[in-house]
């Protein structure tokens, strides 16, 4: 009699643990489901671009549309590379995004230095100050800079493109906290020494804060392949036009009768070295942005 | 002697971030504030040799304008939505990537991939799935159209095919394109931000409600929100933010006249009204628009700042 209460006692909490797990692995099933479905609509763009780029123009436009080219066209790329002039677009954003990239980074990681490792009069407040420039929207700027560049007579030109914009109170800020959690001894041994700041920042500073660097150097050369505002502002000429203004004056239409195939072969081409940059150094942006909030 | 060394080097080694800083940081925060405060200000008209007298009348006028509120309307119905859509869709697939083994790091690395994309050149592949597409018979070819993918998807489920951004287009199709993008291109850094957070918070909780027997909507909503509300605060204040500067996403849609062709200007933001006031030469007006637009940023920062300290738990 005993015996058997306690067996019905089991079979009772059998009964529910098979409920829980029932109910564990219907959720598990709606949890995928709902991840699946998201990344699906995360990824379709993408698809959708690459499916139509590879098109001829007339099977775009069937009726019925097809989800994979039934004739594999890749001469669209070859049309749309000559038809936005994506070449001196490449060449001129490149030069853009690399000058303005090294020099940033002369600039941030010395004023980081000056603000983690010396003593000066005003620091922290000066600090303070241009934390709190932060907030204010770059649009502010913009309008003053406008006229400022003009005066300089720097319309159209390359300095327009890349000066403006070469400090960022956000990266001093990033790599300056990088570089307090180097103990001061160091500094103070290689003082000792008599090794000068410019070598002990090349040799020991930086090495031990790449990872910001590297995330600081992909992030201004995003920067640079997204930027539009400003580019379409003070310098929208052939010869200094940068890649995202080239792609959007070539392709001015955007609904009604328009080539697709050929403009979203022209898209795929623009986003393909960011997709490089995401394969190969996600990890790199990640931790930028995670500690940023700033796009490009 | 050190000290005194220190002091002529840091100074040394900050003055290119100075210098570039007065020119290009300091000096536009005065001369925007100047500007706002004369009176019609223009560059061309200043340099001219006109005399602006001292008043507010550039913000008042700008107040009047009626594209001015209809900037600031488009503006903000285009902010709202699309942060609480994405900052709730982005909890929910944060605490559903977080709660599987098989699959997340793949899922993960999906999910961040729109963060980085150039949102001119993706706009311009939505506009391509809204469109409708083939001839539309104005150059005397056969006329073939079909609805676009997206209508061809709409269509397959049951429904009705929707003019979205031609010709003809309604208003609330146009904002249900430029809502539906945005929140594509939010998710990912809200994603990343709730998930680093999620992951960071301590095993022992959850365990603890286990063995409770807490029922999992219980755990959600007195462990993981609670704990995970700094990230979520900082998702929704930063969102808020870039919302109230919403303008590339639209020309990546609509092009610079940021519209359908039969209305052009109809999707206008307040940063568009700065970029057409400045290309109007109407520094003045620009100037007074972008001190509206910090002040209601900074309102509505504050109004976050001020609800999440009564709902955080830091």
């Amino acid at each position: 009699m005993k015996n058997n209460t306690v067996t019905m006692h089991e079979r009772d909490m059998q009964k529910v643990s098979v409920n829980q797990r029932i109910g564990k692995i219907i959720a598990l099933v709606l949890v995928y489901a709902f991840l699946i479905f998201m990344a699906i609509a995360v990824l379709f763009p993408f698809y959708w671009m690459l499916n139509s780029s590879l098109k001829s123009l007339d099977e775009y436009r069937q009726s019925v549309p097809t989800f994979w080219p039934k004739k594999v066209l890749f001469s669209n790329y070859a049309t749309a590379f000559t038809k936005a002039n994506l070449g001196r677009l490449f060449m001129n954003t490149l030069y853009v995004g690399l000058v303005s990239t090294i020099l940033s980074l002369v600039i941030t990681v010395l004023s980081a230095f000056a603000f983690a490792r010396l003593e000066f009069k005003g620091k922290n407040v000066l600090f303070a100050a241009l934390l709190a420039t932060m907030m204010i929207p770059g649009e502010l700027f913009t309008i003053t800079n406008y006229i400022t560049v003009s005066n300089f007579g720097w319309k159209n030109t390359y300095t327009v493109l890349i000066v403006p914009f070469l400090v960022s109170v956000f990266y001093i800020y990033l790599l300056r906290q990088n570089f307090l959690q180097i103990p001061n001894e160091l500094y103070l041994a290689a003082k000792v020494d008599g090794t000068s700041d410019i070598k002990y920042l090349w040799k020991v500073m930086i090495p031990l804060s790449l990872p910001t660097l590297i995330s600081i150097t992909i992030l201004k050369m995003m920067g640079a392949w997204n930027s539009y505002i400003w580019p379409r502002l003070v310098a929208n000429d052939e010869a200094h036009q940068m890649i995202t203004n080239g792609l959007r004056n070539a392709f001015t239409e955007t609904t009604g009768d328009v080539n697709y195939p050929v403009q979203m072969a022209a898209v795929a081409i623009v986003s393909l070295p960011l997709f490089l940059v995401f394969v190969f150094l996600r990890k790199y942006i990640m931790k930028g942005v995670s500690r940023s909030g700033i796009k490009g | 002697m050190v000290e005194s060394k220190q002091q002529w080097k840091a100074w040394l080694y900050l003055s290119p971030a100075i210098v570039l800083l007065l020119v290009f940081t300091v000096w536009p925060i005065i001369n925007t504030v100047r500007m706002a405060f004369l009176e019609d200000y223009s560059g061309l008209e200043a340099i001219g040799g006109r005399v602006f007298t001292f008043g507010i009348g550039n913000f008042a006028k700008v107040i009047k304008y009626k594209s001015f509120l209809k900037c600031l309307k488009n503006t903000v119905l285009l902010c709202v939505p699309t942060v609480l859509v994405s900052s709730f869709l982005a909890l929910l697939i944060a605490v559903c990537l977080n709660s599987i083994k098989p699959l997340q790091k793949l899922l993960q690395t999906i999910f961040f991939l729109p963060y980085v994309t150039n949102s001119i050149a993706i706009g311009m592949v939505f506009a391509a799935m809204f469109n409708i597409v083939g001839n539309l018979g104005t150059k005397g070819h056969d006329i073939i159209v079909t609805a676009g993918i997206i209508n061809n998807i709409i269509e397959f489920f049951g429904g009705h095919a929707v003019n979205w951004i031609n010709a003809g287009s309604t208003y609330a199709a146009n904002m249900t394109v430029m809502i539906i993008y945005i929140v594509w291109n939010a998710l990912p850094f809200k994603i990343l931000i709730l998930l680093g957070g999620l992951q960071s918070i301590n095993k022992q909780y959850y365990d603890a409600a286990r063995v409770d027997g807490t029922s999992r909507t219980r755990i959600f909503s007195r462990i993981t929100v609670p704990l995970l509300s700094p990230m979520i605060a900082y998702v929704v204040i930063t969102g808020f933010i870039g919302g109230f500067k919403e303008y590339t996403s639209i020309v990546g849609i609509f092009g610079e006249s940021m519209g359908p062709v039969h209305d052009s200007g109809r999707l206008n933001t307040m940063v568009g009204f700065i970029y057409d006031s400045l290309s109007r030469n109407r520094q003045g007006r620009a100037s007074a628009a972008a001190l509206i637009l910090f002040v209601i940023i900074l309102i509505v920062t504050l109004i976050n700042l001020q609800v999440s300290k009564k709902k955080v738990h830091y």
